[in-house]
């Protein structure tokens, strides 16, 4: 993963840096299925490695497929980046280890949805019964962020087509 | 587009129906294993996707026109939130499905599945949506 990473960012050809990308998803969803977190495995596939693929191939095609050079060094992103990532390894060393039993996050309402989702809700899957029934608000806002997405999508690339094709003769569009 | 290709096209002619049905399987499943309305729409637009990549973009249309995928996607987020408006009507929190059948687990599992299916047909219209989009405006380009 960490060599995926890397030659993503040295990549200069958007192609191979967009298989890369879906390269990269595939390893975080095989990372996990070895922490048993099969459903967000199955989304990481489907998502990052298949869909997203698809639409960033589809964006290159419609701009280019060549990075620009980068005319400067400007250090000021670099300096913000090294800081926040120390900032995030630092934060992380007080977190408890990975599969801690006593680790805050198990003591709050995760005891009460393993023990009685079975008998409050019903399916098997307590994923399920949390994202569809617990966190039922939750999962109605990401439905809405999906619709808002694609209706930003048709309102600011789905109408232009239409004008264009009206604005053909009296105004012709600036292409090079 | 990739059409001339004889291998891609009996291979995807084999796998997208067996695609389209897991998707199927992953939906209406959810409450067994995993996955779950996200899940089951990504995978049935990938299929959809699949097709018009390999058949092209017009035969993709003729199947999904895109007055079809627009009320897709607008009517997976009014059947979740009419799910929730018809649990309150009925005398339970918004959301809250125990009330939806006289049995909780019933109500509980009725209103799953109608959310997950909800959510599989909103973000399986979102995403043929944006991929025809695209398509729409790199014919443009190409036009002018």
């Amino acid at each position: 993963m960490a060599v995926t990473a890397y030659s993503l960012v040295r990549m200069h050809n958007l192609f191979a840096v967009v298989m890369l990308s879906g390269i990269y998803s595939l390893l975080a969803a095989v990372i996990y299925v070895v922490m048993d977190a099969v459903d967000v495995a199955f989304t990481e596939a489907a998502v990052g490695a298949g869909i997203s693929t698809v639409l960033m191939l589809g964006t290159l095609a419609l701009t280019t497929s060549m990075e620009k050079d980068a005319k400067m060094f400007s250090p000021l992103p670099l300096v913000i980046v090294t800081v926040t990532g120390a900032l995030l390894i630092y934060a992380t060393l007080d977190m408890p280890p990975y599969g801690d039993p006593t680790a805050p996050i198990h003591h709050h309402v995760a005891p009460h949805y393993i023990e009685k989702s079975a008998h409050e809700v019903g399916p098997p899957n307590i994923v399920t019964s949390i994202l569809a029934s617990y966190r039922g608000y939750d999962t109605l806002g990401e439905t809405t962020v999906i619709f808002t997405a694609a209706a930003g999508v048709m309102a600011l690339i789905g109408r232009s087509r239409r004008r264009k094709k009206k604005s053909d003769k009296s105004m012709p569009v600036e292409d090079s | 587009m990739l059409n001339q290709t004889s291998i891609l096209r009996v291979i995807s002619k084999l796998l997208i129906p067996p695609i389209m049905l897991f998707g199927l399987y992953v939906q209406f499943h959810g409450d067994f294993g995993p996955g779950g309305g996200f899940q089951a729409g990504v995978i049935f637009a990938s299929a959809f996707i699949l097709y018009a990549l390999i058949f092209g973009v017009d035969n993709a249309r003729k199947a999904a026109p895109a007055w079809l995928t627009r009320l897709m996607l607008a009517s997976g987020v009014l059947l979740f939130g009419g799910v929730g408006v018809v649990s309150s009507l009925m005398g339970g929190g918004y959301l809250n499905y125990s009330v939806l059948a006289n049995d909780v687990h019933a109500g509980q599992h009725l209103g799953i599945t109608l959310i997950e299916f909800g959510v599989g047909l909103t973000v399986a219209g979102a995403m043929i949506t944006i991929f025809l989009i695209f398509d729409g405006l790199l014919r443009a380009e190409e036009e002018d």
